[in-house]
């Protein structure tokens, strides 16, 4: 009898059904995409702040000083000791490799330019080299590290001779993409001018094998660029690994903080000391954490929203049916069976639209994750029954007080219809 | 209705407004039930859009101070072989009025005592200190001839922190390791003096102004031209990697927190449009016998969309105080200013609460409409 009545009660009264459901439907839909978009976009703006650049820095432990102003680097050639080039695919070995976006290695060579003999600066460094490490092929270079460099022609091979121009350097000189220029005694063909609003514009950059070759030492690179994702600067973050127990050690080894990649980068390279750049590295980690604090209010908000849209229209559904309830009371039925009723309705009606909301929700998400930041946001499946959990408990919540109001109305009013 | 016009020619003469009216407070006050739920709904609604709206106008602001932090997005240069104006420093700051800032860097190459070459910069440390707040120092320099000396630049001049001599065309200068400056860039390998030190000590001046402008990139790309104009003699570029980091990381968050609002604001839309139909449907008894007692369609339909741009307006208001207080309470919490309340945005959520509950009142009436007066009195 008790099925029968539920049964008949969502065959003959299609429109309430209908409304209250897609209540529930839309108020799920939107609390789940929600839910996926905040829970996903530390991650996702973790990648866009990598437009930034590096936020690492590798040096030779036993470095001479810097001599650069403006871009210009005044230190000797011969100066100072390198890194190994054949070191760097060893990155790929690191514990948090998978949060390594990309590496670039810089060989700065002071050369002379053109007939004239101009002293200029020429940096050596992939654009994006093909690399190996064990069965991973990856590409890395200035293409993903320095995003904001802009190339007007064509980007030059990394195993070529060609050169890209400072577009400073290119409008001193007066050249354009594919002339041929003299750089330290031999010509060589420009493939671009390259505009970065920084020191590169008055520089020639160049693959890090020509570099190399002018300096006459194969395989040294000067400094190597490192951009991570990485975990925003804690308490833990900023304490020294000396004196770290081996347990809080581990804790700090396995977070992904600027500092554990330092230093991994530095067991990883032979000789070498990694730093984090702090303006690139000390910023983000605000930027994140006020975007994710953003996000998680406004989900809050999305999720208020559609919890009153889902009891206002349970309460609304169940006021309309007090003659329905007056009937039943009038036939001998207690309290208990109606409400139990009523709530059975509601459960049902959760469960259907919180499944059908929980479906579009995730489309949602997944739609905004492709529009907005070019990548998919996925849905945990852990969300599933969390997210039902919750639409039937709004759903009862919703219910509870219009139930409780229609079962203590008196029947004899109800069927006469005075409210 | 040919039967009433007996009716409303009586009615005629009669001023009708004020039964209009007492209806409309009776039926609030009568049904205080359910016009207040419909009344939450409406101020909850109204709420969390205003919130939204005003968060979505000011998250910008908000977050272009943030980004200020990764400091200058503008640097002021020296052309090739020449030094900048005297009063080029004036000329930034008064073409900045106040919305941004200016840090003058003027450098040289010094030597040590034995023999070492240093890059040694003149600066103001009030200034940089602001401008460049990712610095780690130790302790920043207070009086002359104190010198904040780069972590690695130290290991040359002053392992110990003790006072030391740099030299430059002849010329030295006797300084105090006031503080370490450590920032993972450049700045490691130099020493920074104040200018003042360093104009008395090499005769020199800045050669670099790097400026922080705040505002929109359109804001910035004006200043950059308004400098350009002001310092003809200057090379005025702005710094793209922070541009453009800035501008994209802006733009998705943006376009996320517009898909966010656009999500609530149609989930209230539809926790409005349920309560009041609800709400309408409930008083068919009403509206049949008002039609069994004569008064016109269009009456009724008055009276109703009455009612519900009442409410409408009365949810709105109240829901836009609400609102704001959401608004400035996210505003503190996440990002430690408050959200400046925009009052523009009132008229919005008024015009859209007042419609919504125009819609929802129009959907059951018309549903009403095509039923006759006496089905709905007998209950059926």
């Amino acid at each position: 009898m008790f099925l029968r009545l539920v049964y008949e009660s969502f065959r003959r009264q299609k429109r309430r059904k209908l409304l209250a459901g897609l209540a529930i439907t839309l108020g799920v839909g939107a609390a789940t995409a929600m839910i996926a978009v905040a829970t996903d976009i530390g991650d996702k703006i973790n990648r866009e702040l990598r437009t930034y650049g590096a936020n690492l820095v590798v040096t030779p432990q036993e470095d001479t000083l810097d001599l650069q102003i403006g871009g210009v680097d005044l230190k000797p050639p011969s100066d100072g000791t390198y890194l190994h080039e054949g070191d760097l695919p060893k990155i790929r070995g690191t514990f948090w490799h998978h949060n390594i976006v990309g590496f670039a290695p810089m060989l700065p060579v002071n050369v002379t330019v053109g007939r004239g003999g101009r002293d200029v600066t020429l940096l050596g460094t992939y654009f994006s080299k093909q690399l190996s490490f064990g069965k991973d092929d990856f590409l890395t270079g200035v293409r993903i590290t320095h995003p904001w460099w802009r190339v007007q022609g064509a980007w030059p091979d990394d195993n070529s001779q060609d050169v890209l121009l400072g577009a400073n350097l290119a409008a001193k000189l007066g050249n354009k993409p594919g002339d041929q220029i003299e750089i330290a005694g031999r010509p060589r063909r420009v493939s671009g001018t390259l505009s970065t609003g920084g020191a590169e514009d008055a520089q020639i950059v160049a693959p890090l094998s020509l570099a190399q070759q002018i300096l006459g030492k194969p395989g040294a690179v000067r400094r190597l660029y490192v951009s991570a994702m990485t975990k925003p600067e804690d308490a833990l973050a900023r304490r020294d690994p000396k004196t770290m127990n081996p347990e809080l050690f581990d804790r700090w080894y396995c977070s992904p903080y600027v500092q554990s990649i330092a230093f991994q980068l530095q067991e990883a390279i032979p000789h070498s000391h990694a730093e984090q750049i702090r303006q690139v590295a000390q910023n983000e980690g605000t930027v994140l954490a006020r975007i994710k604090g953003l996000m998680l209010l406004v989900t809050l908000a999305a999720l208020l929203a559609s919890a009153l849209a889902v009891s206002a229209a349970m309460a609304t559904a169940i006021f309309e049916r007090r003659q329905e309830v007056g009937l039943m009371k009038a036939l001998g039925a207690g309290d208990l069976p109606v409400g139990a009723l009523f709530f059975a309705e509601a459960a049902l009606l959760a469960l259907f639209g919180g499944v059908v909301g929980f479906a579009g929700g995730a489309l949602l998400a997944q739609q905004i994750g492709r529009s907005i930041f070019g990548s998919r946001i996925t849905v945990e499946p852990v969300l599933f029954p969390v997210i039902l959990g919750i639409a039937v408990l709004v759903t009862f919540a919703g219910s509870a007080l219009a139930i409780r109001r229609a079962v203590k109305f008196d029947p004899v009013y109800a069927l006469r219809g005075e409210a | 209705m040919s039967s009433t016009s007996g009716l409303a020619d009586r009615r005629a003469h009669v001023p009708h407004t004020s039964m209009f009216l007492r209806m409309l407070m009776r039926a609030a006050v009568l049904r205080r039930g359910r016009a207040a739920s419909a009344l939450l709904a409406m101020v909850v609604a109204a709420a969390v859009v205003t919130a939204m709206l005003n968060l979505y106008v000011d998250v910008q602001a908000k977050l272009h101070k943030e980004f200020r932090n990764y400091g200058a997005n503008v640097v002021v240069i020296a052309k090739d072989g020449q030094t900048l104006p005297a009063d080029a420093l004036q000329q930034t700051n008064s073409v900045l009025a106040g919305r941004g800032m200016a840090v003058p860097f003027a450098y040289v190459i010094a030597r040590t005592n034995n023999g070492q070459s240093v890059v040694v910069s003149g600066t103001d440390f009030e200034q940089v200190r602001k401008l460049d707040n990712w610095w780690s120092v130790t302790a920043w320099p207070r009086s002359e001839r104190d010198a904040l000396v780069g972590a690695r630049a130290a290991a040359v001049v002053s392992p110990q922190s003790q006072p030391f001599d740099l030299s430059f065309q002849g010329q030295t200068i006797h300084l105090n390791a006031a503080g370490r400056l450590s920032t993972g860039a450049a700045e490691d390998s130099r020493v920074y003096i104040s200018l003042g030190d360093f104009e008395r000590w090499t005769g020199l001046q800045a050669s670099t102004i790097e400026v922080a402008v705040s505002g929109s990139p359109d804001e910035v790309n004006s200043g950059v031209q308004r400098l350009a104009q002001a310092l003809p003699t200057a090379e005025v570029r702005p710094v793209r990697q922070i541009m453009e980091g800035e501008a994209r990381v802006l733009g998705k968050t943006r376009a996320t927190l517009l898909a966010a609002a656009a999500l609530i604001i149609l989930t209230s839309a539809l926790c409005v449009l349920s309560t009041l139909m609800g709400w309408v449907f409930d008083r068919r008894r009403d509206f049949a016998i008002m039609k069994a007692l004569g008064a016109s369609e269009r009456l009724i339909g008055g009276f109703f969309a009455a009612e519900a741009a009442a409410l409408g307006a009365v949810g709105a208001i109240f829901g836009f105080g609400a609102g704001i207080g959401v608004a400035v309470w996210i505003g503190r919490v996440n990002f430690h200013a408050p959200v400046e309340p925009r009052f523009n945005v009132l008229p919005i959520v008024l015009l859209g609460s007042v419609a919504v509950a125009l819609v929802s009142a129009a959907i059951p009436m018309s549903v009403l409409r095509r039923v006759q007066p006496a089905t709905i009195l007998r209950g059926e």
